[in-house]
């Protein structure tokens, strides 16, 4: 048609066929803050050339709520359930960090059955946590089903938390020195008939439609490769350090609990692209649903917290007996319980990888500083150097296989 | 230990690897709650943490976290730790600097590119400044925010709160206004853990330092 005007005109492009055209400049858009696929309230500043990433500049920030400064004016068991409420996706793996600073720095004995019952939830958080993330990242690229399966597994998750502390996602279960509740004794036998029957079967089914779609893979495979020294020295963890090649794993490396009990692998990618970060999430649901059989088979009988009344307030029974206990249950409540003076970095295996807690104490009943080391920031942090060169469709595939979630990243 | 935190290689050795390795720049090194903290010279930072990455037998390559620390009582009020993290040997360690809100830090984003974000949250919260990074902007406060809220004196409300004004048809920003106030803490309640007065007690106190100081 324009040719056909052209000529009409009169007008030749024989000669130089440039002439006349206009040189195009690179332009820069907004993605977010508001969008589907930013998972959550991320804006960043993409500089395009067509539709290749020059340059990104992630906006973080929007979800700042202050909590470390908010942890700083309560008590430490105030603070607790505000680590649920920082990675809502996955709040026991959070808590587990701050609870276990505590206990570093009280030098507190945990009981056997509390740290079983700590580390079956921690893995129940992680299943619950990918099973969102992989469903999220599959959805992104363009697969609808798989998302709503998943989310079907997810929400029996969400039921095992409501029975063991009474919350669906803000569960504030750990306690320093134990858990708060002991787990009834049905909800094991429930989580171990989950572990063999539906969960994978559904998984399995669902993922089926994913991993060897031709669709799946041309959007994710060789997308946004990063090596083992740049994982290094971008402070990567979790699944994005493993999807690189790396085999580091907190749980292994520097077990907590009772993990140097349990037997599981750590998976590894090869490429370091986008489609290992995600194999790498689903070999995790799998070893992860292995360690809770153990926890369910290896679980002794016992106390669910310290028996350490200055710190692990008494069970309401007792309280009606016994003026002693009314008195702790009352002190610990009002007051709460004195941290000796001292500084610790606690980290652990959060299913988005290191999630670390650097607590300086003071001596009092509130924390002078609580230092929350969040996955997300080093991984989005990278979001430039992974993105650029990149079509401006796979900023969404990489977003969704470095597994963010705002609350946590901005605090 | 008796708590079931995570379990990193032996800090036996460390201290004394690092101070040969650090030499002048070292000025501080302890051991405590099983982990090893060591305060450096804040000019001679870059140095150190090349050293800490590179030498055989500390090999941190990892900088996990920056924190910052504000202690309004000292000198150098603000601390800065680096927690770093060894992947070969499985150790952690954490170096601090001092400074105050005009002196600046010498960044470490030569050294590990991660430092970048994590240098900019600390100026945001605390207004430590940090020279050579390229990109010292503001990251988690509002656009336009005022203040580095971090700080022990920057109160827990803030200066401003905001709203979407009917009126402007935007959203505004209007000095804070609280329309229930906070309740007022007793802090010499014994709820508080205050170094209270019990009445009839003041004996104890007295035989404990004899000159009836106030203490």
């Amino acid at each position: 048609m324009a040719d056909y005007l052209e000529e009409l005109q009169g007008e030749t492009d024989a000669i130089d066929p440039t002439t006349g055209d206009i040189a195009i400049s690179n332009y820069t858009i907004n993605f977010g803050p508001q969008h589907p696929a930013a998972h959550g309230v991320l804006r960043m500043v993409m500089e395009l050339d067509g539709e290749i990433i020059e340059r990104v500049d992630p906006h973080v920030g929007l979800l700042h709520r202050g909590t470390e400064k908010l942890i700083e004016h309560k008590t430490y068991l105030q603070a607790l359930p505000y680590f649920d409420r920082l990675d809502y996706a996955s709040p026991l793996c959070q808590e587990h960090s701050y609870v276990l600073a505590i206990e570093k720095l009280l030098d507190l004995e945990v009981p056997l059955r509390a740290q079983y019952l700590r580390v079956l939830f921690a893995e129940l958080t992680r299943i619950s946590n990918h099973l969102l993330n992989i469903g999220a990242h599959v959805m992104d690229v363009g697969a609808m089903t798989p998302n709503l399966w998943l989310f079907d597994l997810r929400e029996d998750c969400l039921n095992f938390f409501e029975r063991v502390s009474g919350a669906r996602m803000h569960s504030a279960y750990y306690r320093p020195g134990g858990v708060h509740q002991d787990t009834p004794v049905k909800l094991l036998a429930d989580i171990a008939d989950w572990l063999d029957g539906r969960m994978p079967e559904l998984f399995e089914d669902a993922l089926s439609l994913v991993v060897d779609n031709r669709i799946f893979k041309q959007r994710n495979v060789d997308i946004a490769v990063v090596s083992k020294d740049d994982a290094v020295k971008w402070g990567f963890s979790g699944p994005m350090i493993r999807g690189s090649g790396i085999p580091w794993d907190l749980r292994k490396s520097q077990p907590y609990e009772v993990y140097d009990r349990m037997e599981f692998d750590v998976p590894v990618g090869t490429n370091g692209d986008c489609y290992d970060r995600m194999m790498v999430r689903v070999e995790e649901i799998r070893q992860s649903a292995r360690i809770m059989r153990q926890c369910i088979n290896d679980m002794p009988d016992g106390p669910i917290a310290s028996f350490d009344r200055k710190i692990v307030p008494p069970k309401r029974g007792e309280m009606k007996q016994s003026m002693e206990a009314l008195i702790h249950h009352f002190k610990l409540y009002t007051e709460g319980f004195h941290v000796p003076a001292g500084e610790v970095y606690v980290a652990t295996e959060s299913p988005k990888g290191e999630f670390g807690v650097y607590l300086v104490a003071d001596g009092t009943n509130k924390p002078y500083r609580c230092k929350i080391r969040p996955t997300a920031f080093s991984h989005l942090q990278a979001m430039d150097f992974m993105c650029r060169g990149h079509m401006l469709a796979d900023a969404t595939a990489i977003l969704g296989a470095i597994d963010v979630v705002f609350g946590e990243c901005d605090r | 230990m008796a708590s079931p935190a995570p379990v990193i290689a032996s800090n036996e050795g460390v201290i004394d690897a690092v101070k040969a390795a650090l030499v002048d720049d070292l000025v501080y090194a302890e051991e405590a709650v099983h982990e090893i903290s060591i305060t450096v010279r804040r000019e001679a930072l870059n140095d150190v943490m090349i050293a800490l990455r590179d030498t055989e037998g500390l090999k941190y390559q990892q900088l996990m976290e920056i924190a910052g620390v504000d202690y309004p009582e000292r000198p150098e009020r603000f601390e800065v730790c680096y927690h770093l993290l060894s992947l070969t040997r499985n150790h952690r360690i954490r170096v601090k600097v001092t400074t105050d809100e005009d002196t600046p830090i010498p960044t470490v984003t030569d050294v590990w590119p991660v430092a970048g974000w994590l240098e900019r949250e600390v100026f945001d919260m605390y207004g430590v400044i940090f020279e050579g990074n390229s990109d010292l902007r503001r990251i988690l406060t509002d656009y336009g925010f005022r203040g580095h809220p971090f700080r022990k004196d920057f109160p827990l409300t803030g200066y401003v709160e905001m709203r979407y004004s009917e009126e402007h048809k935007r959203v505004i920003y209007e000095p804070v206004e609280l329309a229930q106030d906070f309740r007022t803490f007793d802090f010499m309640s014994p709820w508080e853990g205050a170094d209270y007065i019990l009445p009839g007690d003041e004996k104890a106190e007295d035989e404990v330092d004899k000159p009836g100081g106030d203490s």
